[in-house]
């Protein structure tokens, strides 16, 4: 690591209001070596990642494509080993790579795919793609038990009447169909944690919001702790009760979503906001939210020095380029890695933030 | 169709009487049944950059290839005409639906050409983008060495791609980079007419809005025009001067963004406007669509969108779906449902009154 990170802010995560810390990212960091570029040539996908998932709450996971966001679930999924750092299941230490403590692992965290077409065998019926689970996870002894649980499944995921779906393969399904499907799937090994990796992006946006509230729903019903991941801040907004940001593989902001949306304080989170569609802005110019240089590829490489936001930063000097910003503790929810904060984000450390806050809460 | 005044009515925006691309009563049917899209009207003028918003499967991506003659069977256009006024052709323009395959090859790129969703596929995996970009430019211009290499700088530089990347693959481009190629591909032999079909789906936000801002930078400085297809309406409201709302093969509302914005008539575009949680404005429920798109092949009679709508009443199912001016004066504004008005709708549908009653008062 080049820079010294000191010890993450110690914030109070809004869904920590909701129930008990279940999974926890503890320092995760995963390097990969990459083939091109000078030997030994190191991206880290993530670094210094910590977080942690609360039973019924949801935690969203925002960033662009390749900020980390997706190597951080499938480290916690058990599909990748983590080069360092640790996963904490109720406080205790696991290794859920590992091929001996990976099915007890599953039967307690289970991920949602971005792509409901590629997440279902395409030769197999809705039936087979949920039997095996049912089976694996909840040891039905016979065939009744079985297909009475797969029933009860697709219900849950509102695929009703279950029969008139089991017998179907994905082609013959919609989208969201398909993803309700994978959701069920994970559903089938009872999780307590449920990772959804984009789970909605594929979708119309007039299906999104249907898979969202049902994902609401079943977390409230089954005291899931949802990880969810997306690189669409404002379904972020809606479904989250907190919003870690991430870019280049590292936690550049974090706090209760409707405070960090409303009043962002990291430039990144600010240029992600102003890049959602406004419709207010009807009939302007429609101007980029374009801050610095066009894009940077290899921000992320851990030779990288200083803050590896500040190529495209309107507010970088000197010394965001020399060193890497800590998550600075802005109040007791919230945290940004940035130095310029009395530039970016002046409204949020003057007091304006406390009477934003009284006001939303009003 | 009593709709077909109004829409000829309907050009202010364009220079010139008629409009650059006049579809008339356009229906393409797969398999004999399936009416893909059915007795549409559209107009493009010139300059005016009209948005096609509608879910999968409504038709929109068929209606576009149709157009531009680029489907293939089963797809079948069973009648309508598609007429072409491009400045550079004879006066009164030329019907595309009566071109031969040779015709409509000069006309391709020339004076209409395509962008797709992907720009994965889209782009040859094997040749540098200078090696696609000057395929475009030899199909269509006739070019010396000098100038060739002059264009495709000049190109590489209209979507802001640094020169050098002309000697790149498309594997060595980030998605955005290779979406402005196709893009620059798109304008190589200056058309005039540009149809984007999801250009930016695939895309992260931030690029997302570097890529339209582009689009309608390059729009003002070029002038051609642009049809732009997406199941977000929220990019539309942004960036189009006209959005035309599909449902199951049908255009059922028609007007200017600010009209669709502020007095949105169809019950289904009212859906789609509570679709999308957005990052401004107060944090609301929303409302969505409830249901799937319909089955193409076994519509029900009169409106489609019946199933999924909560006005719906017995008379909904005997209408025929021609278009209207919305309330009945002479506008531009035209919607397929004869019950459902702006102003009636608001006060049963409380997702749209909060929505459109917090926009009014900001």
């Amino acid at each position: 690591m080049s820079t010294s990170r000191p010890t993450p802010a110690t914030v109070l995560p809004a869904a920590a209001s909701r129930g008990p810390l279940v999974l926890e990212a503890h320092a995760l960091a995963k390097d990969y070596r990459l083939s091109r570029g000078p030997r030994g040539t190191v991206l880290s996908a993530a670094r210094e990642v910590s977080f942690g998932l609360y039973r019924s709450a949801v935690v969203a996971l925002v960033g662009e494509s390749g900020s980390g966001k997706s190597t951080v679930a499938k480290m916690l999924a058990g599909q990748e080993r983590p080069t360092s750092g640790e996963i904490l299941l109720d406080g205790n230490a696991v290794q859920p790579w590992k091929r001996n403590a990976f099915r007890a692992y599953k039967g307690e965290v289970q991920m949602v795919f971005q792509d409901p077409f590629a997440s279902l065998n395409s030769v197999h019926t809705v039936r087979y793609a949920l039997t095996r689970p049912v089976r694996l996870h909840q040891h039905t002894r016979n065939k009744a038990a079985t297909e009475a649980e797969v029933a009860r499944l697709l219900e849950r995921v509102r695929m009703t009447p279950a029969e008139r779906f089991v017998g179907r393969y994905p082609h013959e399904l919609s989208g969201g169909q398909r993803q309700r499907v994978a959701i069920a799937r994970a559903l089938a090994a009872r999780p307590r944690v449920l990772l959804a990796d984009e789970p909605v992006s594929m979708l119309d946006v007039s299906i999104r919001l249907e898979v969202l509230d049902l994902l609401d729903e079943l977390r409230s019903q089954f005291e899931l702790a949802v990880l969810y991941v997306t690189h669409d801040i404002a379904s972020a907004r809606y479904f989250a009760d907190d919003t870690i940001v991430m870019y280049a593989g590292e936690i550049v902001e974090r706090g209760p979503s409707e405070d960090l949306t409303q009043l962002p304080a990291h430039p990144y989170t600010q240029l992600l906001l102003a890049s959602a569609p406004d419709p207010e802005k009807l009939g302007e110019a429609l101007e980029p939210a374009r801050s610095g240089a066009p894009r940077r590829a290899g921000s992320a490489l851990s030779s990288t020095v200083g803050c590896r936001f500040a190529p495209r930063c309107p507010f970088a000097v000197d010394h965001c380029r020399a060193e890497s910003p800590p998550l600075l503790q802005i109040n007791s929810q919230r945290a940004a890695a940035c130095w310029r904060l009395d530039v970016a984000a002046p409204d949020l450390l003057n007091g304006e933030y406390e009477e934003r806050e009284e006001a939303i809460k009003t | 169709m009593n709709g077909t005044t109004a829409l000829n009515g309907n050009m202010t925006s364009v220079a010139g009487d008629a409009p650059l691309l006049e579809v008339r009563d356009l229906s393409i049917v797969y398999d004999d049944d399936v009416k893909a899209v059915d007795h549409v009207d559209l107009t493009l003028g010139r300059g005016e950059t009209v948005g096609l918003a509608g879910e999968s499967g409504c038709g929109k991506s068929t209606l576009a290839l149709g157009l531009c003659r680029l489907l293939r069977p089963p797809a079948v256009i069973k009648s309508g005409s598609v007429v072409y006024r491009g400045s550079r052709l004879p006066a009164g323009g030329v019907d595309l639906m009566e071109q031969s395959s040779r015709e409509l090859r000069k006309l391709r790129w020339r004076e209409i050409s395509v962008v797709f969703q992907s720009a994965m596929n889209a782009l040859n995996p094997v040749l540098r983008v200078r090696d696609q970009l000057g395929d475009a430019l030899d199909a269509h211009l006739k070019l010396g060495r000098q100038e060739k290499q002059a264009r495709l700088d000049e190109l590489l530089d209209l979507v802001g791609i640094p020169r050098e990347r002309l000697r790149s693959y498309p594997h060595e481009l980030s998605g955005g980079m290779r979406q402005r190629v196709v893009i620059a591909m798109a304008l190589a032999a200056e058309p005039e007419v540009v149809i984007m079909d999801e250009p930016t789906t695939a895309l992260d936000v931030v690029v997302q809005k570097e890529i339209l801002a582009q689009v309608v930078a390059l729009q003002e400085q070029l002038g051609f025009a642009v049809l732009f297809i997406t199941h977000d309406l929220s990019l539309l409201l942004e960036i189009a001067d006209r959005i035309a709302v599909m449902y199951a093969g049908k255009i059922v509302e028609i007007g200017s963004a600010e009209q669709i914005h502020n007095e949105p008539s169809h019950p289904y575009t009212r859906g789609l406007l509570g679709s999308f949680p957005s990052v401004h404005g107060p944090r609301k429920k929303l409302a969505g669509i409830p249901g799937s798109p319909p089955d193409l092949r076994a519509l029900p009679p009169g409106c489609p969108f019946v199933p999924r709508c909560t006005f719906a009443t017995d008379r909904c199912r005997e209408i025929d779906m021609s278009l209207a001016p919305v309330g009945g004066e002479h506008t531009s504004h035209l919607t397929a449902c004869p019950f459902v008005g702006p102003e009636e709708v608001s006060a049963p549908d409380p997702g749209a009154e909060t929505s459109s009653g917090a926009r009014r008062s900001r």
